[in-house]
């Protein structure tokens, strides 16, 4: 038995649609699934009182992000530029964005 | 409405018939396209899914926090400032906090010290987090050795290691003792390195760190508000990584439409001539090469989307983890929840598959409207 091809394509897009209708339900049973272990890091992070993601250890400044400033990216001496790899991948938290720049940064949220 | 869909079903055929005769070409353009939507789709999962998980754990982070700054410089904060602090009226608590840094040269990695409110380890011992312990292969009884402020080593023994599923919050923590913290840095009994503030009513934040800038001229508070947006700005579609991946991948599909969009091979408007003469319609060439359009960007389209999937979420983003590692020989192993936003899958439907699309069946159109005898010279 010989299928056309309009079959064997239709057969294609119709798994790959069913694939990822499965993805979009996985995720929504995942997401109920992981609320219990995200309710104890929630927990250790009102404990130990944490304020950030452990995302990038190289920097003091990228490791709290929240708690950066201006000035330690720039290592605190004249001329000596960032240089950081994770540096270039975050910038810096809105409440260190000078107001004439912030609305073109957070209107970007989504 | 039988007729229509043999008729669509027979054009169909045909035009995966002529796709496949060009199987080079055609399967070198998938997989660009699929590589391109991969990409853009990896990124939009992978810093959503960040932002949402970073909400969703920080939403117990402290609600007000006060450092000090010397001439632009942190400096530990006073137990006094939290008296002051405390006389503000909707303050309810004022906590010293004790945390800081400790660069470990053996292992070039970076550590957090925090000094925990409840249940701290006994003087002598430490809690480490389980990115410590997988660099160092240290494990609860084992002894760590850390060089004080002092220049002399201290020796902790591991209490327990942090739970592994807490990565994500505490690869790098080692929990301390209060006493321990402070003889190991140095820092006095009177001082602290920050302080938490509770206060009682939430839409106060920001006037309560306002009077605390006013009462301590030299103290920097950092609300809660601003610790959650952090995540939100710095992972924003706007920002840092994803503005350059973004900037790359569009590029790379402008050129891809507009090669598409300048006009045909040869070879296709050949092919249209051919079929004008033997009797096509007009409509009937529009529609095959809408199938052609549909039938690569729908394909690029779902194995993109259906790859970024499984690399962001089943696979760590491993392709992403050397740009977000840096430098840093101590990177927490973590598996996103898979938080998607169904707008952001129809933001690269419409963005992508759409465009493609319509700039094949444009220069299409402009062929097969022509006579068929001066498309084949």
């Amino acid at each position: 038995m010989r299928f056309s091809h309009s079959a064997l394509y239709l057969a294609v897009t119709g798994t790959l649609l069913a694939v990822m209708a499965g993805l979009g339900a996985y995720s929504c049973f995942a997401v109920v699934a992981a609320t219990p272990r995200l309710v104890r890091m929630s927990l250790m992070v009102k404990n130990l009182e944490l304020t950030d993601l452990c995302l990038f250890s190289e920097a003091s400044y990228t490791r709290h992000l929240s708690m950066a400033d201006r000035f330690t990216p720039f290592q605190d001496s004249p001329m000596v530029f960032e240089h950081f790899p994770s540096g270039a991948v975050a910038g810096p938290p809105p409440h260190l964005i000078p107001i004439q720049n912030r609305r073109w940064i957070q209107g970007g949220e989504d | 409405m039988r007729d229509a869909l043999e008729r669509q079903r027979h054009i169909l055929d045909f035009t995966i018939a002529s796709l496949l005769r060009r199987k080079g070409k055609n399967g070198s353009l998938l997989a660009v396209y699929t590589l391109i939507i991969f990409i853009l789709a990896s990124v939009l999962f992978f810093t959503h899914a960040l932002k949402r998980e970073a909400t969703e754990v920080l939403r117990e982070t402290p609600e007000i926090i006060v450092q000090r700054t010397m001439t632009g410089r942190y400096q530990p904060i006073p137990l006094a400032y939290a008296d002051r602090i405390r006389d503000i009226r909707g303050v309810i608590t004022v906590q010293p906090r004790l945390w800081g840094y400790y660069y470990d040269g053996n292992f070039l990695a970076n550590y957090t010290l925090v000094v925990p409110r409840e249940d701290p380890p006994e003087p002598g011992k430490i809690d480490i987090g389980s990115g410590i312990s997988r660099i160092r292969e240290a494990y609860p009884g084992d002894i760590i050795g850390f060089t004080g402020h002092d220049g002399k080593p201290r020796n902790f023994s591991i209490r327990k290691i942090l739970s592994d599923e807490s990565q994500l919050i505490s690869a790098d923590l080692i929990l301390i003792s209060e006493a321990d913290y402070r003889d190991f840095s140095g820092i006095s009994a009177d001082q602290a390195t920050d302080l938490v503030l509770r206060v009682r009513n939430p839409k106060e934040y920001t006037t309560i760190a306002e009077k605390i800038t006013r009462l301590l001229p030299d103290s920097r508070p950092i609300v809660r508000t601003e610790i959650l947006r952090t995540y939100d700005a710095v992972f924003s579609w706007r920002s840092g990584l994803v503005i350059v991946i973004f900037s790359a991948a569009a590029l790379a599909f402008v050129i891809f439409a507009w090669d598409k969009a300048t006009g045909l091979s040869a070879e296709e408007r050949r092919e249209i001539g051919i079929l004008k003469a033997v009797g096509w319609e007009t409509s009937d060439v529009l529609q095959m090469k809408f199938w052609e359009g549909s039938a690569i960007s729908l394909t690029a389209f779902l194995l993109g989307m259906i790859l970024a999937y499984a690399h962001v979420f089943f696979a760590s983003s491993f392709l992403f983890a050397p740009v977000l590692k840096g430098w840093s020989t101590l990177y927490p192993q973590f598996r996103l929840v898979p938080y998607v936003n169904f707008g952001h899958v129809a933001a690269i439907f419409f963005l992508t598959v759409v465009p493609y699309t319509v700039t094949t069946i444009v220069p299409s159109w402009r062929a097969a409207t022509i006579d068929p005898d001066a498309v084949m010279r």
